[in-house]
């Protein structure tokens, strides 16, 4: 028997952060939609380099080369790959800084939301008792109603605005991280080292930053990719009805609505290149957040 | 007594992505009609996966590797499916170990008694449902009527057992496999279980393989004990051989810790070490990291030797009543 | 029971004075309406007039007990630019929103629930992948950018289905309905899709993580160990533990349907009240949204306490617990 003369091979040793990024690499799927959102964020972030025309600078924008489909070439000389919309801004370059607004909405709107959801679901957590109660009942009657619904008549009493809709969406989704916090910190609580650092003599605070802040985390990041994949998808859909951002900063769901009168008539290059743009943002986001599920998620591992 | 079910060289592998677990690495032993043969071993030993193993009831990423499994004389361990699902639950039954778990939580009693029998019989439902109720009676469950119509969130944890071992019963099984029946349960429901299984296949004739991390309960109720250790069986024997006079140092050790009144007093004994990472067990003996008379020659794989009544794996087992 | 039903209704009617207050109060923040209702050229007597016959003269505290002492005879104000009863233009744009959220909401049970099941029976089957890359896609699309390809590909190139309107509808139990005409059926096949198009994804993933964790419950594995057919393990022991979850979740999603069919209503010009909302947020007709708000309050709260009550059906339990109490 040859395995029994052959050295066995040392255990693997892995940190878990190693353990992680070994299983997350393992998702080819995974890896790509990393890959395809990181471009997406860096061809955001150089727009004003790679980019024929500013979108925003009227002495750039020819109204004369409005509706022009893909492939046709501007009266400043470059070529419209993606064709113009119906103001004569080339598309390619509206899309890019489009993402810029539209990507810029859903971050700021997530982290403030995680911000303020993840503090008030460690005082739920820690304080218990009827503040607890009071804290999750909100919490529960907020869930009740869809974050989209929230929004909308957030927007619908608030206007227009990227600070008005950021604060809309902060609103709508705060509650989603403070039932995660809470849940978790609570799970965490209960489980001996929190005993026994308490017993150790560790301030509360200490405990809670320490050691319950990380344990919170896995499912944080969790929540977090999702919920602003839907941000980013929800942005779009108020612009889209005309109740997100005004014209005067076009996020894609501003393109994607300004492109909808011309697509009865044919020219579809409006309304889906921006769609499309949009669609890969969420779908990487959400396919990256989806595996991070399944590699974090302590119940699924066998 | 003719053999039930005879198992040789069995070995059940798990693929994992850290690596291959021999869960189950060649194992031998026979069970005969109206014997109880007891199977014990720490958690991780690999004697539930035996159990489920017998059945075909292994999931990927694990499966059978070798090895041969024959029940009434004929070779089920590369049986199909179909055969397969004959024989389970009809002549050969399972016993699981929490009962607050085996039962569907939203069927009633008699759906899941009568769905066993109409799983392997032609008979109308009210024949099905009546041989339920007596079923119930058998195993010592009071006014079985009410309770066939009860959910299993109405029951208490030894009723749910109970339950579950009238189901075992139901068919008439050949064998039946109880994987740790009563480690869930208090004490005196644990003692009252016990009893009801022995006496139902004393009475009926099935064999029984008998489950469990305890040696204690095995040696009140076992004709035959198997001591499995890291996937293999390093001791088997006689139950009054194993327990009176162990030869294998891991057997040894397992009973120097169970607490007992004679023992009163003096320090418990306890094996060094933990147990062992089935993902790199040691070449050789398993158990020889934690065996006080481990020597060179334990790098290699111990055979099967007779000491006594027993089959060992041990160079260096114990002579009578345990002593070197 | 009847303390469950009683403790649920006051718990209803605490939300909906609780939400009475945020949607009128925050509603009569936005912008000043008389602008927008009385035109440019009128002088000032017109003005204070409309401001009269409006009710906007009097303090904002009073307006809104004005408002609750009125609704409490259902009675939610007059559409500023209809002229209507509010409430009446609601309930007349009320069966077309319902009739779109059913059919959404059949839509996805009939698709969502088969793929899941499958998915989650075959985890490591090619066309499970297959399924679930695509539900995560579906939740990907965003609503509205579908309903534009939706259109694109079926109305504008194909030419196969009409893109706008609800078609012929006829009376059905007293109910005006497009389920019931041809040309109606038509005209709801893509806006129902589009509707459901995210939760035929909820409900694979539900399905499927349902039926995941199922499969490896002991009791599965006791129900395999009694030698059951599969078809009996799966479609007794499983689905009906899983059905408990998918029904409560999709239950409560028909709320978020109708809630959601405003963008669905806005590109299929579907005449249901999800746009006549759209248009009364956009025209500041406040009455309108208000009322609105306190209608979809109301589904909520209602559909929530039917899913409870089904919810406590399905599990026996919770029935144990309720008896216990």
């Amino acid at each position: 028997m040859t395995d029994m003369t052959a050295a066995k091979p040392a255990v693997r040793v892995e940190t878990p952060f190693q353990r992680f990024r070994a299983e997350f690499f393992e998702s080819r799927i995974a890896t790509a939609a990393l890959i395809v959102f990181s471009s997406i964020v860096v061809l955001a972030l150089l727009a004003p380099w790679i980019t024929p025309q500013n979108p925003y600078d009227l002495g750039q924008v020819d109204v004369l080369d409005g509706r022009l489909p893909p492939g046709s070439e501007a009266f400043a000389g470059y070529t419209m790959w993606l064709g113009s919309d119906g103001s004569g801004r080339d598309l390619y370059s509206a899309i890019l800084y489009g993402l810029r607004i539209s990507l810029s909405v859903g971050v700021a709107s997530g982290i403030i939301a995680l911000a303020i959801g993840m503090m008030i679901g460690l005082i739920a957590a820690y304080m218990g008792g009827r503040i607890e109660a009071v804290i999750m009942r909100l919490v529960d009657l907020q869930l009740s109603f869809p974050a989209s619904l929230v929004a909308l008549m957030l927007v619908a009493i608030l206007g227009k605005g990227v600070d008005k809709i950021i604060l809309a969406l902060v609103v709508a989704q705060w509650a989603y991280y403070a039932r995660t916090v809470r849940g978790t910190a609570l799970v965490e609580r209960r489980k001996e080292y929190v005993e026994a650092a308490q017993c150790l003599g560790l301030s509360q605070t200490q405990v809670v930053f320490r050691h319950i802040l990380p344990n919170c985390l896995a499912p944080l990041i969790v929540v977090g990719t999702v919920q602003t994949a839907h941000a980013i998808s929800l942005e779009a859909t108020l612009s889209f009805l005309g109740v997100g951002l005004p014209q005067t900063q076009p996020s894609l769901g501003v393109l994607i609505a300004n492109g909808f009168e011309y697509l009865l008539s044919g020219r579809y290059w409006i309304s889906v290149f921006p769609g499309l743009a949009l669609l890969t943002t969420v779908m990487s986001i959400n396919l990256v957040g989806d595996h991070l599920r399944d590699v974090l998620n302590p119940r699924l591992k066998k | 007594m003719s053999a039930v079910l005879e198992v040789n060289g069995l070995k059940t592998h798990f693929f994992t992505r850290a690596g291959v677990v021999k869960a189950v690495d060649g194992v031998d032993f026979s069970v005969s009609s109206g014997e109880i043969m007891g199977l014990v071993g720490e958690s991780g030993s690999g004697k539930s996966i035996t159990g489920f193993s017998i059945l075909g009831l292994i999931d990927s990423p694990g499966r059978i590797v070798e090895g041969s499994v024959k029940f009434d004389g004929t070779e089920i361990a590369d049986a199909r499916e179909e055969a397969l699902k004959q024989l389970r639950g009809n002549r050969i039954a399972m016993i699981f170990q929490d009962p607050m778990m085996t039962l569907n939580p939203v069927l009633r009693i008699d759906t899941q008694m009568i769905e066993a029998i109409l799983a392997h019989e032609k008979i109308d439902r009210a024949t099905a449902r009546e041989r339920c109720r007596d079923a119930l009676g058998l195993v010592g469950i009071p006014s079985p009527e009410e309770r066939l119509n009860a959910y299993p969130h109405q029951l208490s944890g030894g009723m749910r057992q109970r339950v579950a071992i009238a189901i075992a019963f139901l068919n008439r099984p050949r064998l039946i496999i109880a994987d740790e029946p009563t480690t869930a349960l208090d004490v005196t429901i644990q003692a009252q279980i016990i009893h009801e299984a022995q006496k139902l296949t004393r009475q009926t004739g099935t064999a029984m393989i008998w489950i469990t991390h305890d040696l204690a309960v095995v040696a009140g109720l076992a004709d035959r004990i198997s001591v499995m250790y890291a996937g293999r069986i390093v001791e088997q024997g006689e139950t009054d051989d194993v327990i009176d006079r162990p030869r294998h140092p891991y057997t040894v050790g397992l009973l120097g810790s169970v607490p007992s009144a004679n023992k009163r007093g003096q320090r418990l004994y306890q094996i060094e070490g933990m147990t062992p990472n089935m993902l790199a067990l040691p070449q050789g003996c398993a158990f020889a990291p934690r065996c006080t008379r481990a020597s060179d020659e334990c790098k290699t794989a111990p055979p099967i030797q007779k000491s006594g009544g027993s089959r060992i794996r041990c160079f260096h087992p114990f002579g009578e009543g345990g002593r070197a | 029971m009847s303390t469950f039903i009683i403790r649920r209704l006051l718990q209803a009617i605490l939300v909906m004075a609780l939400m009475s207050v945020i949607v009128f109060f925050g509603v009569n923040v936005i912008g000043d309406p008389v602008h927008m209702l009385v035109s440019p050229e009128a002088d000032q007597a017109e003005i204070e007039a409309a401001i009269r016959r409006l009710g906007l003269d009097k303090p904002i505290w009073e307006q809104y007990l004005l408002f609750v002492k009125n609704a409490m005879q259902g009675d939610l104000g007059k559409s500023f630019i209809f002229g209507e009863p509010a409430l009446k233009l609601i309930f007349h744009h009320m069966p077309a929103t319902l009739e779109l959220a059913f059919s959404a909401l059949f839509l996805a049970v009939l698709i969502g629930i088969p793929l899941g099941l499958f998915a989650g029976l075959n985890p490591d089957s090619p066309i499970s992948k297959g399924i679930m890359a695509g539900s995560i896609f579906g939740f990907s699309l965003p609503t509205f950018w579908v309903g534009l390809m939706l259109i694109l590909v079926f109305s504008v190139e194909l030419g196969w289905l009409p893109s706008t309107g609800r078609g012929e509808t006829r009376s059905v139990l007293g109910f005006e309905t497009s389920l019931a005409t041809v040309d109606g059926l038509k005209h709801i096949i893509l806006p129902a899709l589009n509707l459901a198009l995210l939760k035929i994804s909820l409900a694979v993933r539900l399905t499927r993580a349902g039926v995941r964790e199922a499969m490896g419950q002991d009791y599965v594995k006791f129900a395999r160990a009694k030698g059951l057919s599969t078809n009996r393990i799966i479609f007794v022991h499983v689905l009906k533990n899983i059905m408990i979850p998918v029904v409560t979740v999709m239950g409560l999603e028909l709320g978020s349907l109708i809630g959601f069919s405003v963008v669905t209503e806005k590109i299929f010009a579907w005449p249901g009240m999800g746009k006549l909302l759209i248009d009364a947020i956009l025209q500041l007709d406040r009455p309108v949204v208000v009322a609105y708000l306190m209608i979809i309050v109301v589904f909520f709260v209602l559909i929530n306490m039917i899913v409870d009550i089904l919810y406590s059906i399905l599990d026996p339990r919770v029935r144990l617990q309720d008896q216990g109490a």
